[in-house]
């Protein structure tokens, strides 16, 4: 069997679940690492390094942005020329968007957001989360290549040998872009929950601290941001300490405490880290079918009824201000850092 | 300037669902617009209000999903259009994405097609890219905020690596999240004008197309295992005493 493996990478910095898909392919036979952009040879270099057999690159200024256009139409042309039984992706916004193009193309489909992933004859039997989780389907693509996206953390990293060098060729960029990129509104360091293994996150009740006293001359609305924002550096310190990302509710996001990027359920991302920590999260249906297949969860609440601790392993009635630095101070001394 | 939100119908997200007998089931639950795809027509709408548009919603779905497009209709969608046919009830995303781009020809086109993310159910979230590109026109994805101007469109992606402003010509095909805003209430002048509302109902043959074949297809269906978790609560006197016993127990959990 031949994969052509899609290496995703935001300016240089790759998606860790394109490793885990470089990882899976090798299992089936010949992995082609596939890299696209514009001074990508470090990209390149990290994939022979993660095991691909040969690593295909497009370095095209045409491919300095990401347009889903160029992106899918090099990827199409690549298939034809070197026919692949399968082409992976790691899970991504970017990526549900080129497959989905290059399917068109290529007259074939997308198994998208896999769990798991079995070759079968000439053929592979996929395994998804379909309806929120609450069902797994296992599906079929009839039509090759079989085009699949991989979702984070399923399966296994493959080790990376430092060093290693592998074949590298150069490819052609094809395709013309539709849009313009103008830049960014705000520059964000990225939000990586699909990847994370702990993820420390807060709800409404991030905000909800009346002895904090904002500055002064601050409305209503104004001083309850500011006081979330508190909230949140206390639950920032807890993730950066356990080497995790900021998760948050949908509350926490309208409520303007924090971006969209980083809400959990089922507007949001799903999740499925080793540890989910939900500070001042209520547990509404919609937060919990983002999170509910974390290892361990962890709550901590007010109010000891609030539905979260039905899903939770461990729990805490009590006020996050209070438990948060406690928790991250006893963390601290406890890992010795 | 003319619209078309597509949306779909789904059994609510409260809705307990599982596999029975082959088939997917969730009991008596109602059946809703799909959750992503109202921020789709409140997309739509807020461009309706600023430039003086047309908003037709478009759904692929039994008869019963006439109730999604009423949603759609009661938000303040101006007209809505049901595609239905036998022939449609197994289709993989890439059959969608022809039927939708056939649908959106025979409505007369648009300067503007939204979308949402992706769907409750099936969760593939590849139909806007691949009516896009059947359609052959700009595919702007997880849109934010909406800005025309004349016969260009700028948008903000809302991704994970930050707000990116990306620009486009019309017609393009867009694709809504959240930020867009809270999706508004149906009025209650919007509700009567939905219930009264006559949606036509076009088949294959109206569409002049073939019924497309799947090569996506669903073999096997599965309960998850159900996960037992019996929560330990964690007391102490003082958040430090707290603190210090579900520090020990996440250490001895291994997940670090
Ligand atoms: C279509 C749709 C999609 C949705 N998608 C999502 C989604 O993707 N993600 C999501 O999260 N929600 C989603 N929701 C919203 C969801 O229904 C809930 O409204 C939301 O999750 C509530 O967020 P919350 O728990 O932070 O707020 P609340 O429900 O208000 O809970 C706040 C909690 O904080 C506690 N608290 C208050 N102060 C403190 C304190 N000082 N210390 C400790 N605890 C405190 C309170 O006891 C309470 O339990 C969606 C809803 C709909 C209708
Ligand atoms: N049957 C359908 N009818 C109309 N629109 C649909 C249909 N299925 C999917 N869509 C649209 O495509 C989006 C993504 O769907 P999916 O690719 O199935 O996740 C949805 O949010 C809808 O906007």
């Amino acid at each position: 069997m031949k994969t052509l493996v899609y290496i995703d990478h935001f300016k240089g910095d790759v998606q860790p679940a394109s490793w885990e898909a470089l990882g899976l392919a090798k299992s089936f036979g010949t992995a082609v690492a596939v890299v696209f952009g514009s001074g990508v040879d470090e990209v390149a270099k990290a994939a022979a390094e993660f095991g691909a057999d040969e690593v295909l690159v497009a370095d095209d200024s045409s491919l300095a942005d990401y347009h889903a256009e160029t992106y899918a139409s090099t990827l199409s042309a690549l298939a034809s020329s070197h026919s692949p039984d399968l082409i992976l992706f790691p899970t991504t916004a970017r990526t549900r968007e080129m497959s989905a193009m290059a399917a068109v193309d290529l007259n074939t489909g997308v198994l998208t957001d896999l769990i798991q992933l079995e070759a079968s004859g000439d053929s592979f039997i996929a395994t998804r989360p379909i309806y929120e989780g609450k069902v797994l389907e296992k599906t079929t693509c009839s039509a090759k290549p079989v085009m699949a996206t991989i979702r984070g953390r399923a399966f296994p990293k493959p080790d990376r040998e430092a060093g290693k060098s592998g074949k590298i060729t150069k490819v052609e960029a094809k395709g013309e872009a539709k849009s313009t990129v103008e830049g960014y509104s705000a520059s964000e360091s990225a939000v990586n929950l699909g990847d994370a293994s702990v993820i420390v996150s807060g709800g409404r009740g991030v905000s909800n601290n009346p002895v904090l006293t904002p500055p002064a001359g601050m409305d209503e609305k104004q001083a309850e941001v500011w006081r979330a924002q508190q909230g949140f550096a206390l639950i920032t310190d807890l993730a950066q300490l356990l080497g995790g990302a900021v998760g948050a509710s949908r509350a926490a996001v309208d409520g303007g405490y924090i971006t969209y990027a980083h809400q959990v359920g089922q507007t949001g991302k799903v999740v499925a880290p080793d540890l989910y920590i939900a500070c001042g999260i209520s547990g509404a249906i919609q937060h919990l079918v983002g999170m509910r297949n974390a290892k361990v969860i962890v709550a901590i609440n007010k109010d000891a009824d609030a539905p979260i601790f039905k899903q939770a392993r461990y729990g805490v009635v009590g006020d996050l201000f209070a438990i948060v630095p406690a928790l991250t101070e006893a963390m601290k001394k406890k890992l010795g850092k | 300037m003319k619209i078309i939100a597509c949306i779909k119908q789904v059994p609510d997200s409260e809705a307990k669902v599982k596999a029975e007998g082959g088939q997917v089931s969730w009991g008596d639950a109602p059946l809703v617009i799909n959750p992503f795809d109202e921020y789709a027509v409140e997309g739509a709408l807020q461009q309706k209000e600023a430039h003086n548009a047309t908003v037709t919603a478009l759904c692929i779905g039994p008869e019963s999903a006439k109730e999604a497009l009423k949603h759609a209709l009661a938000m303040g969608a101006d007209e809505a259009v049901l595609v239905s046919d036998p022939a449609l009830e197994n289709i993989d995303t890439v059959g969608a994405a022809k039927v939708l781009a056939a649908a959106i020809q025979k409505i007369g086109g648009a300067d503007m097609v939204t979308f949402g993310r992706q769907t409750l159910d099936n969760g593939a979230g590849l139909t806007p890219a691949q009516t896009a590109r059947v359609l052959a026109w700009p595919m702007l994805g997880w849109v934010g905020n909406i800005k025309v101007d004349g016969g260009s469109v700028q948008v903000e992606r809302v991704l994970e690596e930050g707000r990116q402003i990306v620009k486009a010509n019309l017609p393009a095909v867009l694709s809504v999240v959240q930020s867009i805003g809270e999706p508004r209430y149906p009025s209650f002048m919007g509700i009567r004008k939905a219930s009264k509302a006559n949606i036509p109902v076009w088949s294959l043959s109206d569409l002049g197309i073939p019924a497309p074949a799947a090569v996506v297809t669903r073999s096997e269906l599965i309960n998850p295992p159900v996960q037992e978790t019996a929560i330990e609560m964690i007391t102490g006197e003082t958040p430090a005493e707290i603190a210090e016993k579900l520090a020990d127990k996440i250490i001895a959990e291994k997940v670090l």
